[in-house]
């Protein structure tokens, strides 16, 4: 174990996200060989159908946890992002585009208001989004008047949109053809938010004061205004996998979304990032998202049905914690003090 | 010495229950040092965090550079260059040491972080300043000590006229200290205002020029530093007259039983083949630098880190103890030099914190007897001259040295028969120490055996019965009190290991 610890590739990797990316490609080869009819394209396509939203959210939710908070709104955030959007284009004809700029910004507007009440208000995290979770999910049904919401289908008007995350084409001959592109987008994104979180100050800000906002704020820095900004990107990604849905899957439910979030953030904690805040990875966490993906498409397959999936990734997140939490003792004497009060009673502030 | 650079004006500020600052004045010129000392409480810090825009004044002025002026938020003071280095430590754990000192100001290349470039920085900054630290380090890898000199150095590198250091000497080394002192001459002789707040009532005469004297949130005096004596300063500040004895031969008797042996203990890289006996009623001294290894000693006795080999004996008993819980169990107590983050919940009252580690002695049923806990808290407030507005009172409240107290009594209550005080006056001032000394004079006497930890040489010489010197992680040096001088513990403290 010592060595494999100073291995270089498990160094600049980090040993949770190692561990999540085994986890991943056991998985992977366990339903290939456990299911013939998992090893199919059209198998591979529906693992990446069941990414992007989740994707999406993650990568948000993710700078949401990194402050030391949480994001419990963004899945029904996303629901009534692609609700209000979807129903100004079926019902109001209001132009497609301006549709999906609508549903992004629902989402960016929710995440404002999360981050308003945590920044400025001082509302515990859990307690705001929880609220915005509910008015989300009223105000999704409340605005379609309870209608379900089916956004156009490839061939129909406006049906082009959803070539922005899956391409099915089906020749003259009944060939069908399947490109997910969704993946192209959802990797951009994640590659353009993990140099925003380490490479800009909103980033390193959002770091810092998931560490220790005293110190951060101490230091001049705004940091009202980094935890808002990190609760918007939370939001904005939730409108974005709100576009996402929308694409993959045929119709919307009003009131539905409730427990998308668990998903994405289940993926986030996988992936390597710390619920305590101030350490948090994308790759990790695209890692992550995909582990629930393959979970999600793969059950099915040998015969589980989908609370067999809640079960499993139950089990994966504790371990993968675990794992991380038992590697971290022996080696790093500092971070073991941390979590040992020596009062006894192990109530440090910090454990 | 030159023109006045910043100016207080009968500054009044409240807290809930405090009232902490009543018309407070303070005058700081170009180019001096000017120390603010004052006992646990007086009202330094809140002034110092009004000056610096973390507080707002409720009346008064502030006049700095000729203006008057009144910054909104720590980052206006920043920009006026008016800068702090905290009685607190105030890092960010998680990210790199040169992260930390660029915090707020990141060098940039376009859009982009340059984290080389604040390497680089850095690294020439530690250069100049003669401290031996990697920027690349992850900052809560380092020692306390290490932490406190980025501190500094984090608050020169911002070019300021001002700076304040809030007892900057309580985590560092003799050798640290040093270094500072060279740094801080270094700065006044660039003509910059210096603000200087310590306990240590050597450093005054030291490194400073001016002092204020500030009491109970009332400002008493202003001298120049070489005109007054120690005992004169020490009577400004507490208002009456304390007298400071030295021990002159042990108190222990040459039979008491041995209460607490261990032998060969070895635990990680710091503590390398340590034996020791500790006897009934004895203070044990335990001297050496900074990160000689007396922490990680005591905290592998006390179960809070993992001990690799050795065995420990209470009442010539063999036991093991793997955890804090079983080390209060055989009735050893810890007060830890790291209050803030081992010693205390800041967000707790003080009968909460009071009663913490035996809150079983607290109970009626399966509730908590709250009139037992005020009464017992009581009594150590007022036993321990604890200054607080009242026992419900948070702890985060209280001055650094009032939160000491009640780590004390924290532990007091236990009734523990072996008592391991780290530091236990680091940040306190005169006062509170010598009431803390008396405290642990009558615990000793009272058939306790206390093993304190400290890096103050005088405190050693005057508290200990017997002095263990540490130096790498091993023990170097063994004396008894009648035997000990200062120079015999610095050379035992400063012997290197082979191997
Ligand atoms: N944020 C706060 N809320 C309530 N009371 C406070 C607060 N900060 C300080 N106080 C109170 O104001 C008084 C002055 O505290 P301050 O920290 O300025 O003392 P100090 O002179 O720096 O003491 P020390 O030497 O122990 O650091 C104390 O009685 C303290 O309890
Ligand atoms: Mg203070």
């Amino acid at each position: 174990m010592e060595k494999l610890k100073n291995n270089p590739v498990v160094k600049t990797i980090g040993t949770q996200r190692l561990i999540a990316l085994l986890a991943l490609i056991v998985l992977f080869a366990f339903f290939c060989i456990a299911s013939p009819s998992f090893r199919q394209y059209t198998t591979f396509v529906s693992i990446m159908d069941a990414s992007y939203y989740i994707g999406f959210m993650a990568i948000g939710v993710c700078y949401a946890i990194t402050t030391g908070g949480i994001d419990l709104s963004i899945g029904t955030v996303l629901v009534c992002s692609s609700l209000i959007s979807g129903t100004l284009f079926v019902r109001d004809g209001v132009p497609l585009v301006l549709c999906l700029i609508i549903c992004v910004l629902t989402g960016t507007l929710f995440g404002l208001c999360n981050g308003l009440m945590v920044s400025k208000l001082g509302l515990p995290p859990f307690v705001a989004t929880l609220g915005v979770m509910l008015v989300s999910k009223g105000f999704g049904s409340i605005f379609t008047k309870a209608q379900s919401v089916s956004w156009p289908q490839v061939g129909q008007n406006g049906g082009w949109f959803r070539y922005i995350f899956k391409i099915n084409y089906t020749d003259v001959a009944g060939n069908q053809y399947l490109v997910p592109t969704g993946f192209i987008l959802l990797m951009i994104m994640a590659v353009i938010m993990s140099i925003v979180l380490n490479k800009t100050r909103t980033g390193r800000y959002i770091l810092a004061l998931g560490s220790n906002k005293e110190a951060t704020r101490l230091s001049g820095v705004n940091v009202d205004k980094y935890q808002t900004i990190a609760y918007v990107f939370s939001g904005t990604f939730a409108g974005i996998a709100g576009l996402a849905y929308a694409a993959i899957y045929s119709t919307l439910l009003p009131g539905a979304g409730g427990g998308f979030e668990m998903d994405a953030i289940a993926s986030v904690v996988i992936g390597g990032t710390s619920m305590a805040g101030g350490v948090a990875t994308i790759a990790g966490t695209i890692i992550g998202v995909y582990i629930m993906a393959v979970l999600k498409t793969g059950l099915p397959f040998i015969g589980l049905m989908n609370y067999w999936q809640q079960l499993i990734t139950g089990v994966v997140l504790v371990i993968a914690v675990f794992m991380d939490v038992y590697n971290k003792r022996p080696n790093k004497r500092v971070k073991a003090k941390k979590s040992i009060s020596p009062d006894g009673l192990g109530k440090g502030k910090e454990a | 010495m030159g023109e006045v650079i910043l100016k207080a004006k009968e500054i009044d500020k409240s807290f809930p229950g405090v009232h902490a600052l009543k018309k407070v004045g303070f005058e700081l010129r170009k180019g001096e040092v000017h120390a603010l000392l004052g006992e646990n409480g007086a009202g330094k810090s809140t002034l110092m965090k009004i000056l610096t825009g973390i507080y707002t004044k409720d009346s008064g002025s502030i006049v700095y550079e000729g203006r008057e002026v009144d910054f909104a938020n720590p980052k206006d003071a920043q920009t006026a260059g008016i800068s702090i280095v905290h009685q607190e430590l105030n890092l960010i754990n998680h990210l790199t040491v040169a992260q930390n000192i660029f915090i707020g100001r990141e060098m940039m290349k376009g859009e982009f972080i340059n984290d080389r470039l604040m390497n680089e920085e850095a690294a020439k900054l530690f250069k100049l300043l003669n401290i031996d630290i990697d920027p690349a380090e992850t900052m809560g890898n380092l020692t306390v000590g290490k932490q406190q000199m980025c501190e500094i150095a984090k608050a020169i590198s911002k070019d300021a006229k001002v700076i304040i250091f809030d007892e900057p000497t309580a985590a560092l080394t003799d050798s640290e200290i040093e270094k500072l002192f060279i740094i801080i001459r270094d700065l006044k002789a660039k003509d910059m205002g210096i603000v200087y707040i310590t306990h240590r009532m050597d450093e005054i005469k030291v490194i400073t020029d001016r002092l204020t004297v500030m009491r109970d949130g009332e400002y008493v005096g202003t001298a120049y530093s070489n005109e007054c004596t120690k005992q004169e300063i020490i009577n400004m500040m507490v208002g009456r007259v304390i007298y400071e004895e030295p021990k002159q031969k042990s108190n222990v008797a040459k039979d008491a039983p041995v209460v607490l042996e261990v032998k060969n203990l070895n635990a990680g890289k710091m503590v390398k083949d340590v034996s020791f006996k500790l006897h009934k009623g004895e203070i044990l001294g335990f001297a050496g630098l900074m990160g000689a290894g007396r922490t990680e000693t005591v905290r592998a006795i006390f179960g809070a880190d993992p001990l690799d080999s050795g065995e420990i004996f209470i009442n010539n008993q063999k036991v093991s103890i793997t955890k804090p819980i079983d080390a209060v169990q055989y009735g050893i107590g810890y007060l830890s030099e790291d209050r803030k983050r081992y010693g205390i919940i800041l967000d707790k009252t003080i009968s909460e914190n009071t009663t913490m580690a035996s809150l079983e002695k607290f109970t009626k049923g399966i509730f908590i007897d709250k009139k037992k806990e005020d009464k017992i808290t009581q009594k150590y407030v007022d036993d321990l001259k604890t200054k607080t507005p009242g026992i419900s009172a948070f702890v985060k409240n209280l001055s650094g040295g009032n939160q000491q107290k009640v780590v004390i009594a924290k532990w007091l209550v236990r009734n523990c028969d072996i008592l391991i005080f780290d530091e236990p006056t680091k940040g306190i001032d005169v006062g509170a120490k010598s009431e803390i000394y008396h405290l642990m004079n009558e615990l000793a006497a009272s058939g306790k055996s206390i093993i304190m930890i400290s890096s103050e040489l005088p405190e050693i010489l005057r508290m200990s019965d017997r002095i263990v010197v540490m130096s790498e992680g091993r023990i170097t040096g063994e004396l008894n009190i009648e035997d000990a001088t200062q120079e015999g513990i610095m050379h035992a403290a400063t012997i290197v290991n082979e191997g």
